[in-house]
């Protein structure tokens, strides 16, 4: 025996996105529109609770589920943001970010062999993720003509109705597409049809500029096959602090927990004081930072049209997702790195149908966003 | 759909945006934008555009002290609050003028180049306008935060340059 990775891990190669950050850590004064999180360091509010919650000593695990605090505040928060109604004992999980949920429910609601169909371009670590838990993936991807949303049609030309379960994210990271009620409505259809289970990775659902996001879970005949994930990396700014929670019914959460309660104990306990007091007292701060990224996405948006580079609208997240005015992506972005000093990603880093394109993340001073800008346009003139 | 608040966020968070970062920002075109902020001008509700700074990080001996003052005053039939204050904010010196609840009535900032200049400014201008009854003088030592602008922001960019 040796200690040489397992097969498993074996299969992953490493993230596309590491080889940019590699070039980008080489070379000094960059501009990045290569990040994925927000620029703006967690409310100050919160980060204050987890301090008097260090000097009050509250240093010990929680329950394995999360403080029953926390769970009761993001019940009636997720009722009234989006009419999410979950129970806060049976229901509700809080997690070390949306990212242990997701990979919890890979591993504690399906079989290895099953398959779960990954809409993708996508967050890097769902294709890993059910690797990692003996999980076959069936790729879909979703179209640039449709801009990027997820549809019958791409969902059926993908074999995704042969699979067991389905995992997506919206509003999209790389994309910024969100999707409307009517078009879950279709997606739901196909689910129920089919009778796949959906993760559904609400993240930056408070971060929609065009319209309300609606959750899957709440169309009707979905609750009871759908498990959601959200956190407080995004709209409060606070992914260090590594807080999540997924809501389902009350089997899978239950299934989720039991291997939570082995592998986790319970979520970081600063963080859920920090969680609590952004609940209780962040929300001004929440549509401040909304506020911020809207001019933003206006701004990167209304300057790819001036210099004629094709983008559909993006109106959630902080991402816009332009088209690349190269054949080669990898090689234009490496090139704008190193003769313009900008990060960008090539969308291939987030699997099918992303090539092509590339994430620009808006999560960036309007200042060094326009420096950005100036630099785009001269780029590619 | 963008409004003329939008417009005054925007002014209100950085006065050097140029009509073109407005009009990128928001869904105005750049005339637009020029005629809300005309608009807006003339109206009195933009009344200037100012840099902060932080005196205190310009590395000259060149002193700038400025003042909080606590003015109370005793008012009669003919004279009122808003005469008092005309009589004071003309003064130069006077960077803001507020009526304020509680303790006292004014809460009046003043700047100067020297303690001199100022300790002069209040105890000859100001103390003897005949309904102010008392002043209180606090000298600024050192300044922390202005006008929504934190001087020393710890909060650095600690990002990784590129990440998921
Ligand atoms: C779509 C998506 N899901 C999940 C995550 C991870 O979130 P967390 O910090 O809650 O683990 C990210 C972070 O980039 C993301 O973009």
């Amino acid at each position: 025996m040796t200690l040489e990775p397992a097969d498993r891990v074996d299969a992953v190669p490493p993230s596309g996105i590491r080889r940019f950050f590699e070039l980008a850590e080489e070379m000094d004064d960059i501009i990045s529109l290569g990040v994925g999180e927000p620029d703006f360091s967690a409310p100050w509010a919160a980060r204050e609770a987890a301090i008097t919650s260090l000097e009050r000593g509250q240093t010990s695990y929680t329950a394995n589920k999360g403080k029953r605090e926390l769970r009761t505040r993001i019940s009636r928060f997720e009722d009234a943001a989006r009419d999410l109604r979950y129970d806060p004992d049976e229901e509700i999980l809080v997690t070390a970010g949306a990212s242990e949920g997701l990979d919890l429910a890979f591993r504690a609601l399906l079989n290895s062999g099953d398959k779960l169909a990954v809409a993708q371009p996508c967050y890097v670590s769902y294709v890993p993720g059910a690797t990692f838990a003996g999980v076959d993936v069936v790729d879909v991807p979703t179209r640039a003509e449709d801009e990027f949303k997820l549809t019958r049609e791409v969902l059926e030309a993908s074999g995704a109705a042969e699979a067991d379960a389905l995992v997506y994210c919206y509003p999209n990271n790389p994309t910024g597409a969100t999707m409307t009620g009517d078009e879950l409505r279709e997606v739901a259809a196909f689910c129920r049809e089919h009778d796949l289970v959906v993760f559904s990775d609400e993240i930056y659902a408070d971060l929609t500029y065009e319209h309300e996001h609606i959750s899957i879970a709440t169309l009707p005949g979905m609750r009871e096959r759908t498990v959601v994930f959200n956190g407080f990396s995004k709209a409060f700014a606070m992914t260090g602090f590594r807080l999540g929670y997924a809501m389902g019914p009350e089997e899978a959460i239950t299934a989720m927990n039991r291997v939570h309660q082995y592998t986790m104990l319970s979520a970081p306990t600063t963080a859920q004081h920090a969680a609590i007091e952004a609940l209780d007292n962040c929300q001004a701060d929440v549509r401040e930072m909304t506020a911020q990224y809207d001019r933003r996405r206006n701004y990167v948006l209304s300057r790819f049209e001036d210099m004629g580079l094709s983008c559909f609208p993006a109106s959630g997240a902080f991402y816009a997702f332009p088209e690349c005015p190269w054949d080669d992506a990898d090689e234009f972005a490496e090139a704008f790195l190193q003769e313009q000093k900008v990060a960008v990603v090539p969308g291939s880093a987030f699997g099918a149908g992303g090539d092509g394109h590339l994430r620009i993340s808006y999560a960036t001073g309007l200042d060094e966003l326009k420096t950005a800008m100036n630099r785009l346009e001269s780029f590619i003139s | 759909m963008s409004s003329r608040r939008d417009i005054l966020d925007l002014l209100g968070e950085n006065a050097r945006y140029t009509t073109e970062d407005l009009a990128h920002m928001t869904d105005f075109t750049e005339s637009e934008v020029e005629e809300v902020v005309a608009e807006l001008e003339d109206a009195g509700v933009i009344t200037g555009y100012q840099a902060v700074i932080n005196w205190d990080a310009l590395e000259t001996d060149a002193e700038r002290v400025r003042a909080t003052v606590e003015l109370n005053v005793a008012l009669d039939r003919e004279t009122n609050y808003g005469d008092i204050a005309d009589r004071i904010a003309k003064f130069p010196e006077v960077t803001s003028l507020r009526l304020v609840s509680g303790d006292y009535d004014f809460d009046l900032t003043v700047e100067g180049d020297s303690m001199r200049e100022v300790s002069h400014f209040i105890s000859d201008k100001v103390a003897p306008i005949p309904e102010i009854t008392q002043t209180v003088t606090h000298y600024i030592m050192e300044s922390y935060k202005e006008q929504g602008t934190e001087f020393d922001d710890h909060d650095d960019d600690d990002r990784l340059s590129v990440s998921p």
